[in-house]
């Protein structure tokens, strides 16, 4: 893995609809809090990685140009990195190779989305090719509905399980965003009111999936030396791995799904996990959809094939279960898509360094973070832990 | 937050393209407008990929081995779109899947209509994975993808 990375600060917007500050100072809000929570300065930094999903949600095409001087990159080198949904972790991945190559000893990565600005359904309806996936992939919720149906059938978990298992789910992350002062929707809601919301696309309903948000997350990565000579309790990088698959959504198989499975297979590698659901001591799942946690549980090993929904009724999940998720609330809700990836490594690094305040998980040492991206196409994690 | 609104700039884009098919997709689309549905086959890893690539993302190599496929297939999974957005190729609900043609080995995106959709009860009964569906035409034909109407149950 080349020379070890630390963590060394991290900084939020308050996420929501933010009409009340242009896209740049929404973005310095966040940096701002960076350089605070780590105690250095913009002097200290060697370069600064950005990145949304995609530039047009905005209206603004080339956001490095209009944010580079709100992410205090005047004087030096700065790097895009755009993958979709996934933008936030690739963001964070960019910035980890930098410092980890040695040519840098310190970088920021900003992740920034003010997706209220835009019509952000048909701004994400032009991620995709006109010739043959376009009309059947724009509005996410529908390709997420038959990834879902497509999970179901095979293990044939009965409908109701699945469906009181999804509303569980999501009663948990928005009782978990309640404890979180930067989450956007907070708002305690029932089973019964998740089971009754508004049908999006079937199974899918208004309560399983995440809003529009404005926000931004900067995180800063250091190399040892810095991050020792900083002396602030660190966050140190123990995997970090990124898979894609076709374009075409039905070239792969989305229930023994490939990205997600192989990525976490070689992050576990790098972080020495050989039982990912004893190990871990918790996880930022990116989740816009409930339904599709339950199926990452699955390919991320904490699970076994098809019993997730039993997991999560159980309380397996439960901020005090044995494998907290998203005690941040997730991208369920909170979701700057830009942004929402790098958001999950920044609450696993505010965990792993006992930053978490109400949301924090008693001793946490061990933390998985994750996005992903594409009509199902790539899945990314960064393994965050409390020792180098 | 501050209680005060401050101002807003309101703009629109529109902007013009012309895509280029290409060699492959242009015979796939042309294909359509004369009913057939045309996948290639990669002579590495033996899969037939529909809709028809010049390449195979797998194997990344070129691929010209044209074979027509079945209009008939498999349901591999769906979704009925309830709510409307930006960009739909019809207003809802309707239903759009996953179908893996007879003599593909990939599935490929498209609607699933011909039926009622308005009760949710009736179109799980009439949707269960693994439904066998047939591709019904549009009228006229452009050399598109929405040139197959919809899939319909059979
Ligand atoms: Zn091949």
């Amino acid at each position: 893995m080349g020379r070890p990375v630390a963590i060394i600060g991290t900084g939020q917007t308050k996420h929501g609809n933010r009409r009340d500050v242009s896209y740049p100072e929404l973005v310095r809000e966040a940096v701002k809090a960076a350089f605070e929570d780590s105690g250095i300065t913009p002097k200290d930094i060697d370069g600064v990685v950005s990145g949304t999903m995609p530039s047009m949600m905005e209206g603004i095409g080339m956001t490095q140009f209009y944010l580079g001087d709100a992410m205090a990159a005047v004087g030096k080198p700065i790097l895009k990195t755009e993958t979709c949904g996934s933008t936030g972790m690739s963001i964070a991945h960019t910035a980890y190779y930098w410092v980890c190559s040695g040519e840098a000893d310190m970088v920021l990565a900003v992740g920034h989305e003010k997706m209220r600005e835009g019509e952000s359904q048909a701004v994400m309806s032009s991620c995709f090719d006109p010739f043959y996936q376009k009309y059947f992939t724009s509005g996410a919720p529908g390709i997420f509905a038959m990834q879902c149906q497509d999970w179901a059938t095979r293990y044939n978990i009965p409908e109701e399980k699945v469906r009181d298992a999804a509303a569980l789910l999501s009663v948990i992350n928005r009782d978990n965003a309640l404890d979180n002062p930067y989450a956007h929707i907070k708002r305690k809601v029932t089973v019964e009111d998740v089971k009754k919301s508004p049908i999006i696309s079937y199974p899918i309903r208004l309560l399983d999936v995440c809003p529009n948000s404005d926000g931004t997350c900067a995180v800063i990565f250091a190399s040892e030396e810095k991050a020792k000579k900083i002396g602030t309790k660190a966050a140190w990088v123990k995997g970090v791995a990124y898979r894609g698959e076709e374009y075409n959504f039905g070239d792969g198989d989305k229930v023994e799904w490939q990205s997600a499975i192989q990525c976490a297979k070689q992050a576990y590698e790098q972080a020495g996990i050989t039982h990912p659901r004893k190990e871990l001591d918790l996880v930022e799942i990116y989740n816009p959809f409930t339904f599709q946690e339950l199926l990452i549980f699955e390919c991320f090993g904490f699970s076994e094939r098809g019993k997730a929904c039993d997991d999560i009724l159980n309380g397996f999940y439960n901020r005090d279960g044995e494998l907290p998720c998203d005690r941040s609330g997730g991208v369920l809700c909170t979701n700057p898509i830009g942004a929402a990836g790098l958001i999950r490594v920044a609450e696993a690094a505010m965990q792993v360094t006992g930053k978490a305040q109400d949301r924090q998980v008693e001793g946490a040492r061990l933390a998985l973070s994750h996005a992903l991206g594409g009509v199902m196409q790539f899945n990314g994690l960064m393994i965050l832990g409390s020792e180098l | 937050m501050s209680k005060k609104e401050y101002k807003t700039f309101d703009f629109e884009l529109s902007l013009p393209y012309r895509l280029a098919y290409g060699p492959t997709w242009t015979r796939f689309f042309e294909g359509l407008q004369e009913e057939k549905i045309f996948g290639t086959k990669c002579h590495q890893c033996n899969r037939v990929l529909v809709p028809a690539r010049s390449f195979c993302p797998q194997c990344f190599v070129d691929i010209d081995d044209w074979v027509q496929v079945s209009n008939e297939g498999t349901l591999v999974t769906w979704a009925l779109i309830s709510f409307e957005f930006y960009n739909q190729p019809k207003k809802p609900p309707y239903a759009a899947g996953l179908i893996k043609l007879d003599g593909a080995d990939v599935s490929m995106f498209h609607l699933v209509d011909g039926f009622d959709m308005n009760d949710l009860d009736k179109v799980k009964e009439t949707l269960p994975i693994g439904r066998r569906v047939k591709a019904v035409w549009s009228e006229e034909k452009k050399g598109h993808i929405l040139d197959i109407k919809y899939f319909q149950p059979i």
